[in-house]
């Protein structure tokens, strides 16, 4: 792994990109005392507002904040026209699959996918078999994580199609941008992101059950005060205006959905929700589960209600399944993908296995159906010891894990203790899929590894945010 | 032979509850060795049942009764004939190819020693998989006692196993883990055995499993009896486990403690004409 393309200074540190002109200046201009005040000012804003996010699998601190950068990440015109593009085939074609998948299984038959990777993957509903949903969108919402290797190249990393999150901070950190360094926006053109939540709810009403005759309720499902993203269900529900409710405050009954108000029973056309799969319907999945909402499963049959997103869609941002979007995009639209994926080497393949087995120090090995950047192995920096427990881990169940190499992420100016230095970084746009099509609040979650040399950017593993700027020519 | 079925499901509710949810897999479809004469679902509270058809062919109902009631009770009656089939099932509603079946469950896990049992039948019976099928259904019913106090709905095959007792949902999970384990497609049926010698109502449905042979198709293994599926049997529900074929799956809003009892009645339609007669 060569040094890393910087998003300010290009691959070498030749010349400063273009986009980077202005931000350049005012870094050169600004005393590093206002820079730090104004840095700690923001962390206070944080701490004010409550945006918080829980971590898991640490007994003490429950919540914890998100470190914030307040040097922005920032991409010309032309590069996230590029983006759009390549986001908006990429969905495109995840949403075709899920239908597909649910449906004709035509990509089975034609041996592109392996039927058994698909069937015997605990991501795919046989529960959704044959279930159709408005206009044929399952993935309302991805969160598509894009990784940067040069000028040119754009990696799509993960595809997160079931309840992606972070885009609360994408608003957060906008505003709080917009209040700390007014003149630094003065000095550019930066596309908006305060409409994310206007266009997310008219995306949402646009796929109210066809029979929906009135203006469409919405209403946001959240599993609850103790879900780690709590803080981001409860900001986006009154950034949308729309009821925040409970598995408890919603009932079935004649196949319809109601919601419990003081007024009496309310219908319920689309939900949002934030619950898994898993914990949406005690009758139809697990039957313990006290999140969800009983008989669901048999209102979103009768076509009586839309889930946002689909239930069923981890079969599409699976990370087996992943390998294969290349020839996913090619199978539905016979086009070629505009955005790469990382080269991936499947366990659950003799061959392959025994390539990474070879391999480890050099590998970021995953687990397949994990996320957080629990439970992975970063070869390059793991111990010796680390790298021979994983070993043992991965021959004892192959098929639970994917490699890949590791990617030198592209880093961007970030403020340390020693001033500005470069950090990695990666970026989640949000990628809405409504009646209409796609549309993408241009942006999204720039998500910044703020220790020397780290490559994960998880905020469970230590990284940060920074405001993510589109330039608007 | 032509079976006629009573499946009543009562609660008792301590205290009446709000609203109950429930959905029912409780019809029977036909296929080559059965056709549904009649059937219907009747209800002991006023409300609406919605029939729909699930992912995997079921039919079922889902109703939502709103309170309060002390006592909910769900009857079941129809009649079905039925003929034997060597236990192939031909002309039933599939809507999964056979590898869907593959798939492992919570419940439907292959531990360490159910792998073993499958790998030591394997070992015996040679590579015929009807043989070797049938070899794991004879081997399930020698050594699995039926009791009917030892497990739950909940139990897995691996305790059920663990156990060496349980009920005939435990050895149908027992003997769809091992067949999993094996590579051969298996299914958890929910229906109805007509016994011969008739001793009244039973406390439960009846449960077997379904295995897919190439040759064959699927072909029903019902490891309580160790035979396959004759006339007596009555398919009602397919899934990949207990919670997917359940009769009933519900909640409840409100309410204090409920007790539920099941009871079935299954009967040659000449022996109800002959117990008539004698009354």
């Amino acid at each position: 792994m060569g040094v890393a393309f910087d998003e300010m200074k290009g691959h070498d540190g030749e010349a400063i990109r273009p986009a980077y002109g202005e931000l350049d200046r005012w870094l050169k201009e600004v005393p590093p005392d206002v820079l730090d005040y104004r840095r700690r000012e923001a962390e206070l804003i944080f701490r004010r507002i409550g945006i918080t996010f829980a971590v898991y699998g640490e007994a003490d601190a429950t919540e914890r904040l998100i470190p914030f950068d307040v040097i922005p990440r920032i991409m010309s015109a032309d590069e996230w026209r590029r983006l759009e593009k390549g986001l908006t085939q990429r969905v495109n074609a995840l949403n075709m699959f899920i239908k597909d998948v649910y449906g004709a299984r035509d990509i089975l038959r034609a041996g592109i996918l392996p039927e058994d990777m698909v069937f015997r993957n605990p991501a795919f509903r046989p529960e959704m078999n044959g279930q159709t949903v408005p206009h044929d969108i399952y993935v309302h919402i991805a969160g598509i994580d894009i990784i940067r290797v040069d000028a040119d190249t754009f990696y799509v990393l993960e595809d997160n199609a079931r309840t992606p999150s972070g885009v609360s901070y994408m608003l957060e950190n906008r505003e709080i941008m917009m209040r700390l360094f007014p003149e630094l926006f003065s000095r550019h053109r930066i596309a908006p992101v305060e409409n994310y939540p206007d266009e997310l709810l008219a995306s949402l009403k646009s796929v109210a059950p066809l029979s929906t005759s009135k203006e469409p309720n919405v209403v946001l499902l959240t599993p609850g005060v103790y879900n780690s993203a709590y803080y981001e269900h409860s900001f986006l529900a009154d950034k949308l205006g729309v009821e925040l409710v409970e598995g408890r405050d919603l009932f079935v009954k004649d196949e319809v959905v109601y919601m419990r108000t003081t007024q009496g029973p309310q219908r319920v056309d689309v939900i949002y929700r934030r619950v898994d799969d898993d914990f949406i319907d005690p009758l139809a999945f697990r039957p313990d589960s006290i999140l969800g909402v009983p008989g669901l499963m048999s209102a979103y049959g009768a076509g009586n209600v839309t889930l946002a997103n689909a239930v069923g869609t981890g079969i599409a941002d699976d990370k087996a399944i992943y390998s294969f979007m290349p020839d996913i995009v090619k199978f539905y639209l016979d086009e070629e993908p505009l955005l790469k994926n990382v080269p991936t080497w499947r366990c659950r393949e003799p061959e392959h296995l025994s390539y990474v087995l070879d391999h480890l120090p050099e590998l970021v090995v995953k687990e397949v159906h994990g996320s957080g950047g629990y439970g992975m192995l970063i070869g390059p920096s793991a111990s010796k010891v680390a790298i021979e427990q994983f070993r043992a881990k991965l021959k004892s169940a192959p098929a639970n894990f994917i490699a890949q190499p590791t990617l030198a992420l592209s880093t961007s100016p970030t403020c340390v203790e020693a001033g500005v230095a470069p950090r990695h970084v990666d970026l989640r746009p949000f990628v809405l899929t409504g009646k209409k099509g796609v549309r993408i609040v241009p942006g999204g979650l720039t998500r910044v590894a703020l220790k020397e040399g780290s490559l994960v950017v998880n905020s469970s593993q230590g990284g940060g945010t920074k405001d993510t700027w589109v330039l608007d020519k | 032979m032509r079976i006629r079925i009573s499946h009543t499901t009562t609660y008792l509710y301590d205290a009446p509850p709000k609203t109950v949810t429930q959905v029912l897999r409780l019809t029977p479809r036909n296929h080559d060795g059965q056709y549904v004469v009649s059937w219907r679902i009747d209800l002991s509270v006023d409300c609406q049942l919605h029939q729909r058809e699930g992912a995997f062919g079921n039919i079922s109902h889902s109703f939502t009764a709103e309170g309060p009631f002390d006592e909910l009770s769900i009857l079941v009656e129809g009649e079905v004939d039925t003929q034997d089939t060597s236990g192939i099932v031909r002309g039933a509603v599939e809507r999964f190819p056979p590898a869907l079946y593959l798939r492992d469950t919570e419940l439907t896990v292959a531990d360490a020693a159910i792998i073993e049992f499958a790998e030591a039948t394997r070992a015996k019976a040679g590579g015929d998989t009807l043989g070797l099928l049938h070899a794991l259904m004879a081997g399930l019913n020698e050594d699995f006692a039926f009791d009917t106090e030892q497990t739950t709905v909940a139990t897995t095959a691996a305790e059920a196993f663990k156990l060496k007792r349980g009920v005939c949902q435990d050895g149908t999970h027992i003997f769809i883990a091992a067949a999993r384990h094996l590579g051969i497609p298996a299914r958890y049926i929910g229906g109805h055995y007509c016994r011969t010698d008739d001793k009244g109502a039973q406390g439960a449905g009846h449960a077997w499993a379904e295995a897919y042979i190439d040759t064959l198709g699927w072909v029903g293994f019902d490891p309580t009896h160790g035979l396959s599926p004759t006339e007596a049997h009555v398919r009602v529900a397919v899934g990949l486990d207990y919670l997917g074929a359940a009769p009933v799956r519900g909640t409840r809003h409100g309410g204090g403690r409920e007790t539920m009892n099941v009871s079935v009645r299954v009967a040659p339609t000449t022996w109800q004409a002959q117990s008539q007669s004698q009354s």
